[in-house]
């Protein structure tokens, strides 16, 4: 009898909080701890990067101070460097790359978001999945055998003859290896970030602000302009940003397409050299140290203008909501 | 059998109507001098059927919209009232799959003719929405006159007293003189949605369109909503969708009763709220459903 009732009582009495499994502090402080030994993975590396980057140049800072940034001949042989048409021909790269594929990018966007009927809309973005997904040396070899010659016999003697007397369309050609080939196919390695990034900010563009234009009588274009683009500009800015970054970087097709010569030329048909094409085109032939360390030297600048040119970019998103003023 | 369908109801008109079988008219309540006898029809409405692919949305819905005057749509949710709302400036037409067959014509002229542009329509039928939507990249004085600047205004004396003009009428002109250069999105949700107000009269349409424009307000924001519409009614046709039975009694001349995309009762709203026709108008009106 009293077994009976102890094994009637057992469980009216037990509450759901007595079954339950008692808090495990261990398994929460894995969890944290976990969480924190992988994030701190990433922190070590960059700070890893950095430190070898900033011990292998420090050889050649401590040769040729801030000449190296300013001085514009890079010869090996006489063991003289200067990084200056590389800085250059990064910078013109990546910010004419830039300048071609965003109104591509974000009329692309446009069309998907705003204009483009759902059964084209799905393989379109498919579409330009794909072309993120192109290994820059596959992009590389084409441009080789098909973008170069075209470039060679075509476009440039016509910009020759229609544009020629401006210095950056004038001069020979070299079998199409220059730095307007490079700024083309790094257009064509941002164009698919910088369109699924402003696609997204124009989905966020709500409905009500469409309709407040198209109820005022406004065209597509006009509700476009007005409401969705205005709506959007400084997400589509921050599109950018994502763009430039990648294309600073952008190595192996730049460095097949560029024509590798160090030297600073005004004309766009010209050979250059990106920072980033340097490294990867001279680093094997990189015989003695003082060479290795000045191609390291060329790879803590690259770290550097990147690191500028996104805080850059930072601030002025920053300084660039102050005019929207406060909201609500 | 069409002759006994209450859906189609229309309040007297000068025209003779063309479906008199389903016309029911009604006799004009000398209670509301609001809705003379003599008022024109601003809004001609014949069995508009609305579909959304599949769904029949508004089905065979006739009715006329008196000019200058105030026009409730009531209806439980989903009762196509927003819907039916739309189609007058053809904003139905933005959602994909929306298919629309009748005739609405606006001051005699058939919106639907297919020689008639969408967006011209829209300039004579301008919309207020049920949440306040000023661009937030413009001023409010931009956004005022955005719709005169889109139809190609640039004469800036005059846009200077539309704007004013506009601001006036919506009430708002006093509390904001001095800051139309401070972006439309600081003022305050009531006074936004009066912006939002100037914004549509500025382009002088010929009717004003409102979708719920108080459910996101607080009592004394609505309030002035309210004062405003019975302002704006000595210049504009207002055709108002809410939720809120009161609102239509305070606000509206004429009230329209849609239940599962039918209109049900259209009427002097005083005749709608004190003696309705039909049992399922007096069904929703006394609370039980919707």
């Amino acid at each position: 009898m009293p077994t009976a009732t102890t094994t009637m009582e057992a469980p009216t009495t037990a509450t759901a909080a007595q079954r339950m499994r008692p808090v495990s502090r261990a398994s929460e402080f894995a969890f944290r701890g976990l969480c924190l030994a992988m994030a701190s993975v990433v922190l070590v590396l960059v700070l890893i990067v950095g430190y070898q980057l900033w011990r292998g140049a420090g050889h050649t800072f401590h040769r040729f101070g801030l000449s190296f940034l300013t001085k514009s001949d890079w010869d090996p042989n006489a063991n003289s460097f200067g990084a200056l048409p590389f800085i250059y021909g990064t910078l013109v790269t990546s910010l004419l790359g830039l300048l071609i594929a965003t109104p591509l990018a974000v009329a692309t966007a446009v069309f998907l978001t705003e204009l483009a009927p759902n059964w084209l809309r799905q393989p379109l973005i498919f579409l330009i999945e794909m072309l993120a997904a192109i290994p820059s040396v596959i992009l590389g070899l084409w441009a080789i055998f098909v973008l170069l010659p075209v470039l060679n016999e075509h476009v440039f003697p016509f910009l020759q003859k229609t544009v020629g007397f401006l210095p950056i369309f004038s001069g020979t050609s070299f079998g199409g290896y220059s730095v307007l080939a490079a700024s083309l196919i790094i257009a064509v390695m941002v164009l698919p970030i910088i369109t699924s990034v402003s696609r997204e900010i124009l989905r966020s563009v709500p409905d009500l602000q469409r309709e407040a234009a198209y109820g005022l009588g406004a065209t597509r274009w006009e509700v476009t302009r007005i409401a969705v683009l205005s709506y959007a500009k400084k997400g589509i800015f921050g599109a950018m940003i994502l763009g430039l970054g990648r294309a600073l970087g952008e190595t192996m097709a730049v460095t097949m397409v560029i024509g590798n010569a160090n030297e600073i030329k005004s004309s766009l048909f010209a050979p250059g050299n990106t920072l980033a094409s340097v490294i990867a085109s001279q680093f094997n032939e990189a015989a003695d140290d003082s060479y290795r360390d000045a191609l390291i030297a060329v790879g803590l600048v690259l770290f550097g203008i990147t690191l500028i040119v996104n805080l850059c970019a930072r601030l002025l998103l920053k300084f660039g909501t102050a005019d929207a003023g406060a909201v609500h | 059998m069409s002759s006994d369908n209450p859906a189609t109801v229309a309040v007297p008109t000068n025209r003779a109507p063309a479906v008199s079988s389903r016309v029911v008219n009604f006799p004009a309540s000398s209670a509301l001098p609001a809705v003379s006898p003599t008022d024109a029809v601003a809004i001609d409405a014949r069995e508009v059927n609305i579909f959304y692919g599949e769904k029949h949305a508004v089905i065979d819905a006739t009715l006329g919209i008196p000019a200058r005057s105030v026009t409730a749509i009531i209806g439980p949710s989903g009762c196509g009232k927003s819907t039916f709302l739309r189609c007058l400036n053809r904003m139905h037409e933005l959602t994909p799959g929306a298919r629309m067959t009748g005739s609405i014509r606006l001051n005699g002229e058939n919106l639907y003719d297919p020689k008639v542009d969408p967006t011209v329509v829209r300039r004579r039928v301008g919309m207020v929405f049920q949440k306040s939507n000023p661009f937030p990249t413009m001023t409010i004085g931009e956004n005022v006159t955005v719709g005169l600047r889109l139809n190609g205004v640039r004469d800036k004396a005059f846009l200077r007293e539309r704007l004013e003009d506009a601001l006036r009428k919506a009430a708002l002109w006093d509390e904001v003189k001095s800051d139309l250069a401070k972006p439309g999105i600081s003022l305050s949700g009531g006074q936004q949605q009066r912006l939002c107000i100037a914004r549509a009269i500025a382009v002088q349409p010929e009717v004003l369109l409102m979708d719920e424009p108080t459910s996101a307000l607080d009592p004394i924001a609505t309030a002035k909503v309210e004062e405003l519409m019975n302002e704006l009614k000595r210049n504009f046709t207002i055709v108002i969708v809410t939720h809120s039975m009161q609102q239509a009694t305070r606000v509206a001349d004429q009230t329209a009763f849609f239940y599962l995309g039918k209109l049900v009762e259209f009427a002097p709203t005083r005749e709608l709220f004190n003696n309705p026709r039909e049992k399922q108008t007096e069904a929703y009106i006394t609370g039980r459903f919707g």
